[in-house]
């Protein structure tokens, strides 16, 4: 059979398995559009992947002043775990070391969901008495005392239980830069999709991983069939002109919202041609017996 | 089905309790029931049939046409629906109202919007004395909802005032905002003696500096507040004013430090 390609890039037949998730969201202000995103840089940080750091979270959309509730800039951040109590812990801990924080920053539920988590509602008691609560237009914020002035944060925000997590695509490329610029044009098609996030470094990922591995304890280890230089000694799913793979990792708000990205990368990687960028695509799943989403890329085609 | 109205036949020569003419009160009521209903508060006792031409059958939606500073408690426990007056009002409008839409066209008299916990109250004339504030014996004023004063409101507005937000187009009298708990009020315009008199917490809002504040008011400078930007927004949305009124870094008075002093009063830094 003859492999299926656009634009010269080869599509495998294959799909992607993703798994559900829960997802909250908040939209973090600031005087201006560097300290918004400043603050949800910092608090998304460290947060690429739940295998070992309790969430995964990036920022989603920046947001005009006029799409804020206090008319300043500001950005949508999306949070992702796989527990309600572990989302609501990374939520409290994240907002409260890296926005509470962060010069002039204001925070606002970001997601309306028939289950609420805490934001100021825990965060308040950094005001130690002198918080002030308010209630507005049928919304709940507190105001708590900090050195610049005061920091307003809304005191639930909501959270999906109709998440998705794991959404993802393998650009395979003849070389490392090649492989980055498709990934790098990919990232860079999928943020204009809103509700999804691609939690890893710049949206991308070089260490893809399998399930387990040979050493006791280890959740995750290296993909082998996808690393290159695995190729003469492990079964491998690399041909020979193959010499970097890169792999992007995609979170939704709802299947729709990671079914969106993942064409949205697609058309970007086939547009790009594989003279430039990517000769393959591929994606990542476990069989399909463990991820209840699954995403084949034939139905993503541009 | 078109909406109930009362017509006012002639002016009451007696002050009326209107507190029963709410979509909640006149629920399974015939015409025959409501026209017999007892409103007149003297020894006359008129009955609304006197006082009123009752048309139309829809109780979530009331209009009295026509109004009086004699009519008492009207849109009284409301908790859905709208009540419409299109005069004036006498005592405590809306009061304990829980939901719903009370329009008076006219002004209101004293104790408007007294014990209200939600809803909505909008006054296109003035409002009298003690609006949103308790009743004699009463711990809280207004809990909640939301006022709208198109004009000028009495002494004591938002006395009390323990949630919600009430706002006042053209100027209060003295002590707006005193002994607050919480709650929000806004006063465009004028305002006499000592706004936020002994309040405990709560923002008191205006578009000038106060001319005569308590002296245990402490100024807090004029710090950036994104609040100021959230409530501006907000009061725009509202329809209540049209551009912001506080800007991102308005003056703050904090007090009164006569209790527990936690409460402000925010104006524009000029």
């Amino acid at each position: 059979m003859r492999p299926l390609k656009v634009n010269g890039v080869v599509i495998d037949d294959t799909f992607a398995e993703a798994f559900g998730m829960r997802a909250t969201a908040i939209i973090v202000t600031a005087p201006n559009r560097k300290w918004a995103r400043q603050a949800a840089i910092s608090m998304t940080g460290f947060a690429t992947s739940v295998i070992a750091c309790g969430c995964e979270a990036a920022i989603d959309v920046e947001l005009p002043p006029a799409a804020t509730p206090d008319g300043r800039p500001g950005v949508r951040v999306m949070l992702f775990s796989v527990s309600t109590d572990e989302l609501q812990k990374q939520l409290v801990n994240r907002v409260g070391q890296c926005v509470l924080t962060s010069p002039g920053s204001a925070c606002y539920a970001g997601l309306s969901g028939p289950t609420e988590l805490k934001l100021g509602g825990a965060l308040r008691y950094f005001g130690d008495g002198w918080q002030i609560s308010k209630k507005l237009g049928g919304k709940h914020y507190w105001r708590v005392p900090v050195m610049d002035g005061e920091f307003l944060i809304e005191a639930t925000t909501g959270m999906t239980k109709e998440a998705v997590g794991g959404g993802n695509l393998l650009l395979l490329a003849d070389s490392s830069a090649k492989a980055l610029l498709a990934a790098e044009a990919a990232v860079e098609a999928m943020d204009k999709v809103h509700g999804a996030i691609m939690p890893f470094p710049g949206g991308i990922v070089r260490s893809g991983s399998k399930v387990g591995g040979k050493y006791k304890g280890m959740v995750a280890s290296t993909n082998n069939a996808f690393a290159p230089t695995l190729r003469g000694v492990s079964k491998s799913e690399l041909g020979p002109d193959i010499n970097a793979v890169l792999e992007i990792v995609i979170d939704g708000e709802t299947s729709d919202a990671v079914a969106a990205a993942m064409k949205a990368g697609i058309a970007a990687v086939t547009a790009l041609g594989p003279e430039k960028g990517a000769k393959r695509i591929s994606a990542g799943n476990y069989g399909g017996k463990l991820g209840k989403f699954h995403y084949h890329l034939k139905a993503l085609l541009p | 089905m078109s909406r109930l109205t009362f017509t006012l036949r002639h002016a009451p020569e007696e002050r009326l309790d209107l507190s029963a003419l709410t979509p909640k009160g006149l629920a399974r009521l015939d015409r025959k029931a409501i026209a017999a209903i007892r409103i007149g508060q003297s020894k006359r006792g008129a009955t609304v049939g006197d006082i009123f031409r009752v048309a139309g059958k829809d109780i979530s939606d009331i209009v009295f046409e026509g109004g009086n500073e004699h009519f008492d408690g009207v849109g009284t426990g409301l908790d859905g629906g709208a009540v419409r007056v299109t005069g004036d009002v006498g005592a405590r409008a809306g009061r304990a109202m829980r939901a719903g839409n009370l329009i008076i066209e006219g002004s209101v008299g004293p104790h408007a919007g007294s014990a209200m916990r939600g809803g909505r109250i909008e006054i296109f004339g003035n409002a009298g004395d003690h609006l949103g504030g308790p009743l004699a014996g009463e711990l809280a004023g207004m809990n909640g909802g939301q006022i709208v004063v198109r004009s000028r409101a009495g002494d004591y507005a938002g006395d009390r005032m323990r949630r919600g937000l009430i706002a006042v187009l053209k100027g209060a009298g003295d002590y707006p905002g005193a002994r607050m708990i919480a709650g929000t009020l806004v006063v465009l315009g004028d305002v006499g003696d000592l706004p936020g008199y002994l309040m405990r917490r709560g923002s008191i809002i205006l578009d000038r500096p106060p001319k005569k504040s308590s002296p245990s008011f402490v100024a807090c400078g004029a710090p950036e507040l994104a609040f100021a930007g959230l409530l501006d927004r907000h009061l725009i949305a509202e329809g209540i004013v049209k551009r912001p009124l506080l800007g991102p870094a308005p003056n703050r008075l904090g007090g009164d430090n006569a209790v527990l002093g936690l409460g402000e009063i925010l104006f524009p830094a000029k």
